[in-house]
């Protein structure tokens, strides 16, 4: 195996195109852990966290952008960012340990083409724009038609991600995500949910995007658990409603971690749980 | 094959090493530079026994390669203290009795360490999430809380 | 006994303490030699698989590459039990389960080792395999080795039921005819590993003469030499075994699983071998301990008196005949004083990693489906779970439902003091259920040697040959300085390798600080009579007319002389004049052990929309007999409880319908991680053993027994439904509700 420190994404594409088994190294809490149990063997590994701005946080048209090598660490450093999308920013955190949290990135949370990536749903509630660089140049996509299926995204050949950005969001807007593991810390979501509202002057529900994670092939985007919740006040039927239609659009696996059956009651359960929360950071009362 | 020749800093010495494109950091300080203080647990990021700093920031040194380092700062149990002069965190370990076979010692005093840095005064919950990541089979824990609480205090002045 | 003590009871910081906070603390694998070579292991990835053939050649010519070995460089060993730990090490002519060794290759690298392994072919042919107890001892199951079958049993039980054993006395049938209530339940519990987080490795140098050098983490050295000198048929003189520091083990480094190969591949190449399990080849191939299926009948009248009780324990133990139902069987109702009384116990062979003991092996199911029972009639006959308990608690006197009668036990003071305690009393806030349970398990004495050096300036050196696991050394000392009536810093102990100590049993059974400790007041007492002979020397008076005060010798009345004391330091200081060193030894197999009982309570509290369990608040009560070094003594209740927490609520291995091991990892292995849990308060309670002159216990299993019953009994109440398995995961509380 190879080791490069790509320069500049140019340079990190023209390596992801020459045809040898390459992968991106930034955090690398997933990769180097796929290839310690011997589930992926690169011949090369292209290191970009030397790239310029690929390790900023910046302001941008009243949201951020956050490079592919930003840690969760630094995301949760951030007052602004914190502030501003507390939802994305506790997803990205509860993405392994202390340990884990100094190297692991959000973007690499989102390449790695896990169905229960944290970072994934609350992308999704928050309508997190890709920036993506490949040999044709660069383009920008919703994080939310990236998702293909467990292990794969959309991303072309020699395609990275060299950002997400999070947009501005107006007043009395709130976000938050939740996801059920069996201990406090250290497990993979069972099933999750992320949640981002936005209120009207009554305290009221004007907008509401629900996802939900591994509870399908890829995080989903559950539009009808959404539109449960706008117009109502989050009130104990539009919550039910809201869990229903989480219910409804799940459609998880069987295995070590949980059962169908528990993976769908707890869908619900964490969509509106997190809408409760998301919904008091937007100001409202319950 | 060939090797990476990569110059850093452990534990404030000037380092020189040639390690493999996938030879963790770990693997560097333990077979490279003879620090077997950092111990691997799982090589997966699941344990904490092989925590370290590198440039301030706690990390798995398992879920490092070698050839990221270049350049860094990283600090390793070993560098944490002396005998002559341990670290609060080291030495309330051991006033409290808090650690039976020793194998995640080292991974608890540096990930204590670094959490004392950012945060002086750490509420018990504070403590067990941010140690989460280092699994002590032994104690369960509860003397382990108490050191590093206590080792907090008195780095704050206060009578622990 | 003596009863009043300078050191013991203190808690002074431990002799390797400083070692281990600094990093310089060696580990298995922490040691390396000069031309050594790394060693890896070729495992089955299949269940049951009988071994057509194995190429080595690629592997053998790979550069770098200094041996591979199979199972074929193995010669037979006479000797059963050893033949069966061979044949776990590396398998011969069949895969017995996922993760099997097959072959071993030593190379110049870790890189080349790892490449090498890819090179070796292994033609396999799938057998069938069973991976459940009950399906495996059910006739017509795949049966692991033909002919081991326990003697006794029928054919209504497969040639997996390696094993039967019943205790008892009385005539259950007629206790239960003389019940009002009689509760009959079955229970399952998953196999659990023991978690310690160093995984086993081993530097071994073995040459062509047949001697050897080995260094490795194991709870007993001697087991080791033992062990892997029948196996590679050489003496045991000529293989030194150094304990590493032992980064835990919990029974669960009692035996070998890669000594002999690192051996045989030293021996094969002509260097050293370093061989190290990554995490993954940890659960898959070294012991966890039993997954169990059990039915428990108790039977009581309405005050709360049982009447009745038998146990029927159904445990798999893995790929190999084993021998650990037993003491299931034997622990089951041991803390209660029953006149009709029988558990029974099969031990059956499964495709799946050979068992070894985990603290308090076999006891901490059969005592959770016990328990469980217990709590289920107090519920149902409205009576406190103490005072019922107590009704019937087990005290000095009573015939033990294994046998013998107890001498002096602690389990009244331990159920009163947990009655008292606060915690009994405090409210309950909403979800939230409190559970208790009584725990039990034995000490064993054991094999054990103690040599010990007066120096010429006051000091002493000891040596013991037990691996020091949890603070050992710290008690040991403090032993050595309350015999010899010094301070406690004046003693280094050490843990001698095989070649300068005698042979000590493995660190197992809660017997170190109760065995080591005997030889070690023995050997002190051998070095104050060889001293008060030097003083009697120089004062010229009757050896006999000198007795040990405080740490000196003196004249033991006025008739003997009338002599300043002569102190342990002035005696020493003479000694090269007076007859040369002074030393004292023991060598002895103590058997007076005395058998440990706890009770836990704990408060947990169930999310009823996710069934997730959270503990609350847990508070642990102990007799420990007499507490040497209190802080280490908690630590072993605190830590056990944890253990016991971890069985009960989210640790199991997982198999697949493939009979693969689905959870080779602590991502979804789930040992208990520091947030999950509130501080553990262990309340020490000393009722003395009169079987050691200090009045130890052991103290270090026992804690795991009683958290499994307590946590589930504690869910009962909080979500009104009695649980039957375990773990309880959330699915399964949230599919209970």
């Amino acid at each position: 195996m190879r080791y490069v420190v790509a320069k500049d994404s140019r340079e990190a594409v023209a390596l992801l195109n020459t045809g040898e088994n390459a992968r991106l190294l930034a955090g690398g809490t997933d990769v180097l852990v796929q290839m310690k149990l011997g589930n992926k063997a690169p011949s090369l590994l292209v290191d970009i966290k030397a790239i310029i701005g690929f390790s900023d946080i910046s302001a941008e048209n009243g949201g951020f952008r956050i490079g592919a090598a930003v840690s969760g660490a630094e995301m949760g450093e951030h007052a602004g960012l914190k502030a501003m999308w507390p939802g994305v920013v506790e997803a990205v955190e509860l993405i392994g340990s202390t340990q884990v949290q100094g190297r692991a990135t959000m973007v690499g949370n989102l390449c790695n083409g896990s169905p229960a990536a944290d970072a994934v749903p609350a992308m999704l509630a928050a309508g997190a724009v890709a920036r993506i660089e490949g040999p044709s140049g660069t383009r920008d996509m919703q994080v939310a038609d990236l998702l293909e299926g467990p292990g794969k995204t959309k991303l072309g050949k020699a395609e990275l991600i060299s950002s997400v950005y999070l947009p501005a969001r107006p007043e009395r807007s709130g976000d938050a995500y939740l996801r059920f593991i069996p201990r406090t810390e250290m497990d993979i979501a069972v099933a999750s949910a992320g949640v981002n509202l936005v209120l009207d002057e009554n305290g009221c529900v004007l907008e509401a995007t629900v996802a939900l994670g591994a509870v399908a092939p890829t995080a989903v985007m559950v539009p009808n658990a959404g539109a449960a919740l706008v117009g109502s006040p989050l009130e104990e039927q539009a919550l039910e409603a809201c869990a229903a239609a989480c219910e409804a659009a799940c459609n998880p696996i069987d295995d070590k971690r949980g059962t169908v059956e528990f993976r769908t009651k707890i869908a619900g359960v964490m969509a509106t749980r997190a809408a409760k929360i998301a919904y008091t950071r937007a100001g409202g009362q319950l | 094959m060939s090797k990476i020749h990569i110059t850093t800093q452990v534990n404030g010495d000037a380092v020189e090493f040639l390690c493999e494109p996938d030879e963790t950091l770990l693997d560097v300080l333990r077979d490279r530079l003879n620090l077997t203080g950092a111990k691997e647990g799982c090589g997966t990021g699941d344990c904490g026994a092989c925590s370290v700093t590198l440039n301030g920031r706690l990390v798995a040194s398992c879920l490092v390669l070698g050839a990221e380092v270049a350049g860094s700062e990283i600090e390793t149990v070993e560098g944490v203290g002396t005998a002559d002069a341990l670290h609060p965190v080291q030495q309330h370990l051991l006033d409290h009795a808090a650690l039976q076979c020793g194998i995640c010692t080292p991974g608890i005093i540096v990930a204590a360490k670094a959490l004392l840095l950012q945060n002086p005064n750490p509420s018990e919950e504070e403590v067990r999430y941010w140690l989460a990541g280092n699994l002590c089979r032994c104690t369960g824990y509860d003397k382990i809380i108490r050191a590093v609480l206590s080792a907090a205090a008195e780095m704050r002045g206060e009578n622990a | 006994m003596k009863q009043d003590f300078k050191i013991l009871g203190t808690r002074p910081i431990r002799p390797d303490g400083l070692d281990k906070v600094t990093g310089k603390a060696m580990f298995g694998s922490d040691k390396s030699v000069t031309g050594m070579l790394h060693a890896r292991i070729l495992r089955s990835p299949h269940a049951h698989a009988e071994i057509v053939s194995i190429d080595t050649s690629k592997a053998e010519a790979l550069a770098g590459v200094k041996a591979v070995i199979t199972g074929d460089d193995f010669a037979d060993v006479e000797n059963r039990w050893a033949r069966y730990t061979m044949q776990n090490c590396m398998a011969q002519g069949r895969a017995l389960y996922d993760g099997h060794a097959v072959a071993a290759v030593a190379a110049i690298s870790k890189t080349v080792a790892a490449e090498a392994l890819k090179l070796i072919e292994v033609e396999y042919k799938i057998l069938p395999h069973v991976t459940d107890v009950d399906e495996a001892m059910a006739p017509g199951a795949p049966v692991l080795h033909e002919g081991v079958k326990a003697r006794k049993l029928g054919d209504d039980v497969s040639g997996n039921t390696v094993g039967y054993y019943s205790f008892g006395h009385g005539d259950i049938e007629a206790g239960f005819a003389n019940a009002e209530l009689v509760i009959d339940r079955t229970f399952k519990t998953a196999a659990v590993h023991q978690g310690y987080i160093e995984p086993h490795g081993c530097l071994a140098d073995l040459g062509g003469d047949g001697r050897g050098e080995l260094w490795c983490s194991t709870q007993g050295h001697y087991m080791v030499r033992e062990v892997c000198s029948e196996i590679l048929g050489i003496d045991s003189s000529q293989l030194r075994v150094t304990a590493s520091e032992i980064g835990g083990g919990f029974g669960g480094k009692t035996t070998v699983f890669i000594e002999p190969v690192a051996l045989k591949l030293s021996q094969k190449a002509g260097k050293p071998v370093k061989l190290v399990m990554s995490r993954e080849e940890v659960f898959r191939a070294s012991g966890p301990t039993m997954s169990a299926s059990m039915d428990i009948k108790i039977g009581m009248t309405k005050a709360g008196k049982i009447t009745g009780a038998h146990a029927k324990l159904r445990y798999q133990g893995g790929a190999f005949p084993y021998q650990m139902v037993m003491m299931g069987a034997m622990s089951a109702f041991a803390a209660y004083d029953l006149e009709h009384v029988q558990a029974e116990g099969w031990d059956v062979m499964t495709n799946r990693p050979k068992m070894i003991s985990y603290r308090a092996p076999g006891a901490p199911m059969a005592v959770y489906a016990v328990e469980s029972v217990m709590d289920e009639l107090c519920q149902k006959l409205e009576l406190d779970p103490i005072d019922t308990r107590l009704m019937n608690a087990a005290r000095e006197g009573t015939k033990s439902s294994y046998g013998p009668t107890f001498k002096a036990i602690g389990l009244v003071e331990a159920l009163e003091a947990a009655k008292a305690h606060p915690h009994y009393s405090a409210p309950l806030a909403p979800n939230t259920g409190r559970g208790v349970s009584c725990g039990f398990w034995f000490n064993f004495g054991g094999q054990v040697s103690v040599s010990m050096a007066i120096n010429a300036d006051g000091t002493v050196n000891l040596i013991e040959g037990n691996p020091d696991i949890g603070g050992s050394r710290a008690s040991i000392s403090m032993m050595a300085a309350e015999a010899l009536g010094i301070e406690y810093d004046r003693i280094r102990t050490i843990v001698g390798d095989t070649a300068s100590v005698g042979f000590s049993d493995v660190t197992d059974g809660s017997r170190v600080t109760f065995a080591v400790g005997i030889a070690t007041i023995n050997a002190a007492n051998a070095a104050i009579k060889e001293m008060c002979k030097r003083a009697a020397k120089i004062w010229e008076i009757d050896a006999e007319a000198v007795e040990w005060v405080d740490g000196a010798a003196q004249p033991s009345g006025h008739n003997a002389g009338n002599f300043p004391p002569m102190s342990l330091a002035e005696i020493a200081a003479t000694s090269g004049k007076t007859g040369g060193p002074i030393a004292g030894h023991h060598e002895g197999a103590p058997d007076k052990a005395g058998v440990s009982f706890g009770v836990h309570m704990v408060d947990v509290e169930v999310d009823p929309e996710t069934g997730f369990t959270s503990i609350k608040r847990y508070t642990a009560f102990q007799d420990v007999g007499k507490a040497i070094h209190p802080a280490y003594v908690e630590g072993q209740i605190q830590g056990g409880a944890v253990q016991g927490i971890g069985w009960a609520l989210n640790e199991e291995y997982i198999y697949g319908e493939d009979g693969l091991l689905q959870n080779p990892g602590f991502l979804d292995y789930r040992i208990p991680v520091a947030s999950d849990l509130p501080m553990i308060d262990a309340v020490i309670i000393e009722v003395p053993n009169p079987g050691h002159p200090y009045g130890v216990r052991g103290c270090g299993e026992t804690a795991i027994v009683p958290p499994l019953a307590a946590v589930s009994n504690g869910v009962a109440q909080a979500i009104g439904v009695r649980m039957f398995e375990l773990p309880m995961s959330p699915p399964k509380i949230l599919k209970a509700l």
